[in-house]
């Protein structure tokens, strides 16, 4: 893999995990459980899609073919998307969804910050665009999983599920593809490995305030970063991309 | 036609004119996010900041930056859209604060939270979610007056 392939296939994975957890919380619109959090869901759904638009229209740029963000998020099919699992997982409750948020935004806001300093200009400016949405993302799921997970007993009992189904998830964030490897020694993107012991110091709020029982399996759900994905994702896709396969080219 | 002749200063009174299709009390030039103006050869280059990185409002607001200067018989302009350095909360100009502010929405503050009531100028206030009506905004509620408000956010 040569440089541009790798910084290429990077970028999609940035981009479609933005694009299908964006997707994924959209479908929270119109069905939250208070007027203020489907709110919340919706605003932050907006911030994930802008930022795959950033992140897929700088991929197309490097990727040199005329794609445009709209051509690889409308049609590219599911062996070719690079996001990570936990983005496609189905949303469950409401305290699944924001396990799941809480989750990611801490990842994300790492990973953001430190591309903040990436040998790539490009990338650079995007960070510091998105890592300022995502900062105000992780605040509000912090919260809300401390919340939700201190609260009722019903409460706690959801949260401590969500945690125990989404934890095997967590570790595909951590496991470098072919395409950090390759990047990882020009200074252009972490190495992933070394974010896990902060993420681990973000999530333990889950613990001290949450009074939840970190799962201490080791266990990781692999392949998005390789195409490999879970069955869901084809659904998603679906749904989302029929209109432009039914109507090649139809703008609004 | 494209009137060359239109001196740079005078465009920023017309982008004056703009609202933020969202906040229509503010303009876009007092929302900050017109960053730059300038001619090259016969075309009129504008370079927009947008607020967040998905704001469903930075396509209309460009759309209608193009639609005023093309009223004015400026008819080729080009938009250019930069995200560094990213829009800041500082950019609102201080006329803009007022206005949001006299419209019922409190400005930001570096503190992160509003100073007081738009409506009653109480200072007992709480948040009620970290997001509003649009992406920049918040949802409070004055423990005074009892009327929740708007506070746009520092970012």
């Amino acid at each position: 893999m040569n440089r541009e392939e790798a910084l290429f296939r990077f970028l999609l994975q940035l981009g479609d995990t933005t694009l299908i957890m964006g997707h994924r919380v959209s479908e929270w619109c119109g069905h939250g459980p208070v007027l203020e959090e489907d709110i919340a869901l919706a605003n932050i759904a907006l911030d994930l899609i802008g930022q795959t638009r950033l992140w897929l229209g700088l991929a197309g740029e490097v990727e040199g073919r005329g794609r445009d963000a709209d051509a690889l998020a409308y049609l590219r099919d599911a062996f070719e998307f690079r996001n990570l699992l936990i983005a496609e997982r189905p949303n469950g409750d409401f305290g699944h969804t924001i396990m799941r948020q809480f989750l990611y935004d801490a990842w994300s806001a790492l990973t953001l910050q430190r591309l903040q300093a990436s040998s790539d200009r490009r990338i650079a400016d995007i960070a510091r665009k998105a890592g300022k949405e995502v900062a105000y993302h992780l605040e509000r799921s912090a919260d809300l999983c401390v919340r939700l997970a201190d609260g009722t007993e019903e409460s706690h009992d959801r949260m401590q599920a969500a945690l125990n189904l989404l934890w095997p998830y967590t570790g595909e964030m951590f496991t470098p593809g072919d395409p950090e490897r390759e990047l990882a020694e020009t200074g252009a993107v972490p190495n992933p490995t070394e974010l896990r012991d902060e993420w681990l110091t973000i999530t333990e709020r889950l613990r001290t305030e949450g009074g939840l029982a970190m799962p201490d399996g080791g266990f990781a759900h692999l392949g998005g970063k390789s195409g490999r994905h879970s069955e869901h994702l084809g659904y998603v896709l679906a749904e989302m991309q029929w209109l432009q396969r039914a109507y090649p080219g139809a703008e609004w | 036609m494209s009137r060359t002749e239109t001196p740079v200063s005078e465009i920023w009174s017309l982008l004056a004119q703009v609202p933020d299709p969202e906040i229509p009390v503010i303009s876009v030039v007092d929302l900050g996010i017109v960053r730059h103006v300038r001619w090259r050869g016969d075309e009129c280059e504008i370079t927009v900041t947008p607020t967040y990185s998905g704001c469903p409002a930075t396509s209309v607001i460009e759309m209608e930056i193009q639609r005023v200067l093309r009223e004015h018989g400026i008819d080729r302009v080009s938009l250019k859209r930069r995200i560094f350095p990213p829009w800041t909360t500082e950019w609102l100009s201080d006329k803009g604060r007022d206005s949001l502010e006299r419209y019922g929405i409190a400005p930001p503050r570096a503190a992160g939270e509003p100073e007081k009531c738009p409506q009653c100028g109480a200072v007992d206030l709480e948040l009620v979610s970290r997001f509003g009506s649009t992406p920049c905004k918040a949802q409070w509620r004055c423990r005074d007056c009892l009327e929740p408000f708007d506070y746009f956010k520092c970012i």
